[in-house]
């Protein structure tokens, strides 16, 4: 046991001291966190004010603009081409052109400027004539525009499990398909990244020559394991550091932009405030992104966290620890990495069959392709994350665990036999018959 | 003289062919041991079963007359013909982690290394890393890691090929100076000079058989073919003026006025008896018996047993 931990002592240390792992850990979190910030922060830098002259060939909206925070609106005279010339010399950002039309209210807009208009400029002006438009066109139909509003409906479509015990939960369908999406996708990185760098660390120890002196010392198997396990901590580190990181450079940004941040919050949303001005029209929008930020905090709460994360890790660690022993035996067979494509093929395709899979268990969760692939060792780490945010029979979660730890051990125990004897083999391009051979003799 | 190491009846096959077949070796305690053989004769997989990486099909192998167990990988240092070392990893550190994989403890393997570095003069490359050194600074720390916990047994598989000249001489008297000390070295390797020069013992293996095995001195006493060699000053006759009696003579030869005669003596004649013949035709400057070096045994042993399928 001491040698064991000797071995993963050195497997972690050489692999966290590397010049990428440092890059890795501190690009990840940062690409992250600008992944939820940077729109952020662009919405608050778009509160540039525009001046907007407006050319109102049918006079129906003057005075009807009204100034926003960012958007100052002045009216020039009918006159587009005089206008056109003064342009450069008035100070505007943009020229807003409405033109009479043969129908009674004008429905379209032309913008003029020297840069291309923000899409803020685009929508203020966009909202502000189909306000003033339709509130023209009901009265000219005679409608309370009061009546409109009560007709106005919103169907609301609440899904609720039927727990055994009775008990009732609501759930999010694109939540749950998010989440399976992500925890799937997560693993199938995982696997890829840190067992192809097992199979690299085998091939290192044989291109030295070193393994034939350390397993003078050592087992052979203890030398895998201590290497998967090493590199599995390598994962659990990077992974844990990334989370720890991830979330601190968002509450540093949080705190240090927390008014303006509270503001948009306040407004409803952090999409542009220009649309948000209190209208009646505008209103049940706010009302609805309201509700969305209530919905997002049901959501979180309706998800079994704990069995989340419990079975992300667990599926995380049992499916790497299934395929790095196999990356291994790879690498034990081969004398470089150029040579390890023969054998990659079957390792591959399981992994790539569950994520294109993926979309289809999505669709039907409960069907037999989603059970069975959420069975088979091979693909059940990704396939199983995907379903189980929708909720798995207790009898279908067991028999997939138990059989990921029966589809490691016997992967472990196969990779053993084919890494003692690949690890003293130089010089000689193994063939699939070979393996066998070694198989069947230890 | 006791025997450290001893294998018994050792069988191993792999899947095309046999490597070892009912070998038997036995190593004495304090000697320098030569395992012999032609390449692919079966010594890496017999020197791969003492370092317990493989396991016999049948047979036993036994350590100080026990047979042999898991931990008696602490007592055994091995120098294999593959080698090599971390090149990204510092030599220290490095050093530090193969010799802790021998059972030493950190602190223990600390003040050792020590030792080893100064005594080789390279405490400087402590910190450096091992693709910076070149192959023969590598070599030095490879051969240091090997015996730094000072195992009774060594095994050294073709230790000196790719050691330069320098090397091959150090390390030959570290070999020397840990055999004093009282360790037993078995070493594998096709340069029979060396084989000579240092070893006490010998086991020759061909097609995964022992052919020959004992002390280098009796096996080159069995080997001798009781001939005998003279060098004559002043001698000018030629072959057929030489009277010699019944003597088988094997060769004549004449280099700088010296005559060289070398003849092969029947059982019953006496060294002593040619001697005289050759006395009375000029001064005889020198007269020894011609001994066959490990090489000519190793060459007619394997040869001899090439009728074997």
């Amino acid at each position: 046991m001491k040698k064991i931990f000797l071995i993963i002592r050195r497997e972690y240390l050489v692999r966290v001291r590397k010049k990428s792992f440092i890059i890795m850990t501190f690009l990840g979190p940062i690409l992250m966190a600008s992944l939820m910030i940077v729109p952020i922060w662009l919405a608050q830098n778009s509160d540039k004010e525009s001046r907007l002259g407006i050319v109102d060939e049918s006079g129906l909206f003057a005075g009807k603009f009204r100034d926003s925070e960012n958007m100052k609106v002045t009216f020039l005279s009918p006159d587009l081409e005089a206008e056109k010339l003064k342009f450069a010399q008035s100070g505007l950002d943009v020229l807003v052109y409405i033109p009479r039309t043969e129908l009674n209210v004008p429905e379209k807009a032309l913008l003029y400027s020297e840069k291309q208009p923000s899409l803020n400029v685009k929508s203020y002006v966009q909202d502000n004539m189909k306000r003033e438009v339709e509130a023209m066109k009901l009265a000219a139909s005679n409608i309370d525009p009061d009546i409109l509003k009560s007709v106005k409906t919103k169907i609301e479509v609440t899904t609720i499990k039927l727990g055994e015990d009775g008990g009732e939960q609501k759930t999010f369908t694109e939540v749950s398909m998010a989440l399976g999406f992500i925890g799937g996708i997560l693993i199938y990185f995982f696997i890829f990244l840190f067992g192809s760098q097992v199979m690299r660390g085998v091939i290192e120890e044989k291109t030295n020559r070193i393994v034939e002196v350390i397993v003078s010392s050592v087992r052979p198997f203890q030398l895998l394991m201590g290497k998967i396990v090493g590199v599995a901590l390598v994962g659990l580190t990077q992974f844990l550091l990334w989370v720890v990181l991830t979330l601190g450079i968002v509450t540093v940004f949080q705190l240090s932009f927390s008014d303006t941040l509270s503001m948009a919050a306040a407004d409803g949303g952090l999409s542009d405030p220009g649309k948000l001005v209190q209208t009646e029209i505008a209103a049940p929008v706010a009302d609805e992104m309201n509700q969305g930020v209530a919905q997002v905090f049901e959501v979180i709460g309706s998800v079994n966290w704990v069995v989340m994360i419990f079975s992300f890790l667990f599926y995380f660690l049992g499916g790497y620890l299934l395929y790095s022993a196999l990356f291994a035996a790879i690498g034990s067979a081969v004398d470089n990495e150029t040579d390890t494509q023969q054998f990659m093929l079957p390792i591959t395709v399981p992994l790539i069959l569950a994520i294109v899979m993926a979309q289809s268990v999505v669709e039907n969760p409960e069907g037999p392709m989603a059970f069975w692939l959420s069975i088979i060792p091979l693909t059940s780490p990704i396939i199983m994350m995907i379903r189980i945010p929708f909720g798995v029979p207790f009898f279908d979660l067991a028999l997939s665990m138990g059989l990921l730890v029966a589809g490691f051990i016997g992967a472990v125990w196969l990779a053993g036999k084919i890494y003692r004897t690949g690890i003293l083999m130089y010089g000689k391009k193994v063939t699939y018959g070979e393996l066998f051979k070694w198989l069947r003799q230890s | 003289m006791s025997i450290i190491f001893k294998a018994e009846n050792v069988t191993k096959a792999f899947a095309n062919h046999l490597a070892l077949d009912k070998v038997n070796v036995e190593v004495p305690e304090g000697s320098i041991f030569g395992l012999l053989g032609p390449n692919g004769a079966g010594k890496t997989t017999l020197i791969r079963i003492i370092n317990q990486i493989t396991a016999p099909d049948s047979g036993t192998v036994y350590l100080d007359g026990r047979p042999l167990h898991r931990d008696d990988v602490y007592s055994i240092g091995y120098l294999p013909e593959e080698r090599g070392l971390y090149k990204k990893m510092k030599v220290g550190e490095q050093a530090l982690y193969l010799a802790q994989l021998k059972g030493l403890s950190h602190h223990e393997a600390l003040v050792r290394l020590r030792e080893w570095f100064t005594r080789f003069e390279i405490q400087g490359w402590w910190n450096r890393k091992v693709e910076e050194l070149s192959k023969g600074m590598q070599q030095k720390v490879q051969f240091i890691v090997t015996v730094v916990h000072r195992p009774r047994l060594l095994i050294f598989d073709e230790p000196f090929s790719g050691f330069d000249p320098i090397n091959v001489n150090l390390l030959k008297e570290e070999i020397l100076r840990l055999k004093a000390e009282g360790s037993t070295i078995l070493f594998s390797t096709h340069n029979m000079a060396s084989v000579e020069e240092l070893c006490d013992h010998i086991v020759l293996i061909n097609k995964a058989q022992t052919i020959l095995h004992g002390s280098v001195h009796d096996i080159k006493q069995a080997y001798k073919s009781n001939t005998f060699e003279a060098d004559l000053l002043g001698f000018s006759g030629g072959e057929q003026d030489l009277p010699l009696e019944g003597i088988e003579l094997l060769s004549f030869s004449r280099a700088n006025g010296i005559a060289s005669v070398r003849a092969r003596l029947a059982p019953g004649q006496s060294p002593n008896q040619l001697l005289r013949s050759l006395m009375p035709l000029g001064q005889v400057q020198g007269f020894r018996e011609i001994i066959p070096s490990m090489n000519d045994i190793f060459i007619r042993r394997v040869n001899e047993d090439k009728a074997r399928i």
